[in-house]
């Protein structure tokens, strides 16, 4: 175990020693210690490393993230695991507005709740809050599988492209061109799979399925009200 | 029979055939007209401007013998590996997606040639791309199609585009016809679909938001890359001094002359301050600060020859980018494709549906067969010449005024022949001591 603390050791440093890891490393297991909310803990990984921040990170903790295991035992602040490629991203705490925005890939499980726009955007990473999510969350989300065991706020899904959105609990309000759809098997089979992957206990036939009406897929004058 | 005396067929100033036309074309269609370049509306611009050139109280230098340096650093205020030009001009952010894969491979060895760098656009970098341009800069858009670590890493200088000249405040929208499959999936949407560009950034919501966020891009790439932050010109001192203050190393003002793939015709004429009027509030933002020169300033929108190339070096440039006038030199709405402009009911220099990826020339469309059209070597070539061209117009007029390096250049060189350029540049009224705006009246 590489134990890296924050109190003593640069930001700079530290993430240099992390970016420095390769494939080969045997470097493995790193620890972070003393965060205290620093911005940009971890960023830029590009290895199959695991890296456990022990406390609460502040901005784009794990930002584009590739290959790594990110373990946050605290709280993340805004924009946790931004455009992540690939790895594991896990937050034991709550996730603040903007988490997993425009991430490509991988996986990021929040086990206390988003806040506002979790998932903004997103282009293919699976996100699995445990709690509850915010309003605008979703938006623009083109592709990936968003699940929310809690409740989600206003607008879910607000110009939703091709992602997929499953939540438990109640839904304030669906934003422009996203509707509830009809779970089919292999939706069930997705979110089987996304729930074990994540740890989370919940029924996959306690989840509603939302995605996009595709109306607004090509400019239509009579859909402008939408707009 | 007699003939009654009549009165000749007067059109509207108001209701001219244009807005007749528009009306008519917004009446059949309901949607807004959208379109790609840049405004075409006349707006005080670089034309109202003159040097002065040196006489007595100036000396000049000799032409074609004395030397006038055109080199320039951008990228020194914080990043280990700042990008020294050859050339003051350089290549405008335009997407792969919106130009064709040869366009944008004629871009990169145009601007190779000539010494300087070309930049990335919506949609992401391409390995042709990367591979033919020895200076790429990366940009980073609210859309982030495309975007990806190593990507950023293999740029030399990161662009945060914040807003663009053409529609400041405003996304893009991309339609469906010319979203081929490379395309889409480059920007993970299906095929056919409008694509929209997002107008604001996803994961941040202001300048504070904006400096945290260029650390990260910092500790990614190693602090080896130069951050430039691109705005629209609509507010530039205030925006100016927030690039600044959230770390910019370079400053990209991009005045409402500037070109777009494809938005609202409303939007490109009616949003955004003409670039001349653009450039002194920026100086003076750079200058309160204690940052001109140190914070470079890259000026785009219209820039169309030498001439304009060092006007805006002399309000306080230090470089400027091209995007239409790069595209009409490797070929562009060239008159040899006169007939096929008339068939899409339109002519050469006026055809700016790019949107619909029809182009002609075969520079703004994703079509295999019209792709072929461009030849990158040779539309690379003429690039290149007209960078040179433009390079060599700037010099001449640089030593005029007595100058060895163009950054010499500065406001005392001009004057304005109009009112509207005097005020808005800062400099005085030709034959007059007389700067609008200046001295209390």
């Amino acid at each position: 175990m590489q134990t890296v603390d924050l109190a003593t050791t640069t930001l700079r440093d530290l993430n240099v020693a992390l970016q420095g890891q390769s494939v080969s490393s045997n470097q493995t297991r790193w620890e972070v210690l003393n965060p205290k909310g620093a911005h940009a803990i971890a960023v830029g990984l590009d290895a199959p490393i695991e890296v456990t921040v022990k406390g609460s990170t502040g901005y784009y903790c794990a930002g584009m993230n590739k290959q790594a295991t990110i373990h946050v035992t605290g709280s993340a602040g805004p924009g946790v695991a931004e455009n992540m490629m690939s790895g594991t991203v896990v937050i034991e705490g709550d996730a603040s507005q903007y988490a997993g925005a425009t991430g490509h890939g991988g996986l990021l499980v929040v086990k206390g709740n988003a806040s506002s726009r979790c998932g903004i955007s997103m282009k293919g990473i699976d996100i699995v809050v445990f709690g509850n999510i915010g309003h605008m969350s979703a938006f623009m989300a083109q592709s990936g599988n968003l699940v929310v065991l809690g409740d989600a706020g206003d607008a879910l899904g607000d110009s939703l492209y091709e992602a997929r959105l499953f939540v438990r609990g109640s839904v304030k309000s669906l934003g422009s061109d996203c509707v509830e759809k009809e779970m089919r098997p292999e939706h069930l089979e997705i979110l089987r799979a996304l729930l074990e992957r994540s740890g989370a206990d919940a029924d996959p036939s306690e989840f509603k399925r939302y995605g996009s009406a595709r109306q607004l897929y090509n400019f239509h004058v009579d859909h402008a009200g939408a707009y | 029979m007699e003939s009654t005396p009549q009165t000749l067929p007067r059109d509207s100033w108001t209701f001219s055939p244009e807005i007749n036309a528009e009306i008519r074309r917004a009446a059949d269609t309901g949607i807004y007209d959208i379109r790609g370049g840049g405004a075409k509306r006349k707006v005080p611009h670089f034309d109202d401007l003159l040097f002065l050139g040196a006489s007595i109280s100036r000396y000049p230098l000799e032409g074609y013998r004395e030397k006038c340096d055109t080199s320039v650093l951008l990228g020194t205020r914080f990043a280990k590996k700042p990008i020294k030009l050859k050339i003051p001009i350089t290549i405008a952010g335009m997407s792969f997606g919106a130009l064709s894969g040869p366009a944008k491979e004629a871009l990169g060895r145009g601007a190779t040639l000539a010494g300087t760098s070309t930049t990335t656009g919506d949609g992401g970098m391409t390995d042709e791309e990367r591979g033919h341009s020895e200076k790429l800069v990366y940009q980073y858009l609210p859309s982030r199609y495309g975007m990806n670590p190593d990507d950023l890493r293999r740029a030399d200088a990161i662009e945060i585009v914040v807003g663009q000249g053409a529609k400041p405040g405003g996304g893009g929208m991309l339609l469906g016809q010319k979203i081929t499959e490379r395309v889409a999936n480059m920007r993970n949407l299906p095929v056919g679909i409008d694509q929209r560009s997002a107008c604001r950034h996803p994961d941040w919501t202001g300048p504070d938001d904006l400096e945290i966020k260029i650390l990260e891009l910092r500790e990614i790439t190693n602090w080896e890359k130069p951050i430039y932050i691109k705005i629209g010109g609509a507010r530039p001192y205030y925006d100016t001094a927030l690039a600044v203050k959230a770390g910019a190393d370079v400053v990209v003002l991009d005045g409402m002359q500037g070109g777009t793939a494809a938005t609202q015709d409303v939007f490109i004429e009616n949003v955004g301050q003409p670039t001349l009027a653009c450039i002194r509030p920026a100086v003076k933002a750079l200058q309160d600060l204690g940052m001109h020169r140190k914070v470079q300033l890259v000026v785009s929108g219209g820039i169309r020859g030498g001439a304009d190339v060092a006007k805006a070096l002399a309000l306080g440039a230090d470089a400027v980018a091209i995007g239409t006038a790069a595209l009409i030199a490797i070929g562009e709405n060239d008159p040899k494709w006169a007939a096929e402009y008339t068939k899409l009911g339109t002519t050469a220099d006026a055809y700016d549906d790019w949107h619909e990826g029809k182009d002609p020339a075969g520079i703004t469309t994703q079509d295999p067969e019209l792709m072929k059209r461009l030849d990158p070597l040779e539309a690379a070539r003429r690039l290149r010449n007209y960078l040179a061209v433009m390079t060599l117009e700037c010099q001449t007029i640089a030593r005029a005024c007595g100058k060895s390096h163009v950054h010499n250049l500065e406001p005392e060189d001009l004057c304005a022949l109009t009112i509207e350029a005097a005020a808005m540049a800062g400099v005085p009224l030709t034959g007059t001591n007389w700067i609008p705006g200046q001295n209390g009246f």
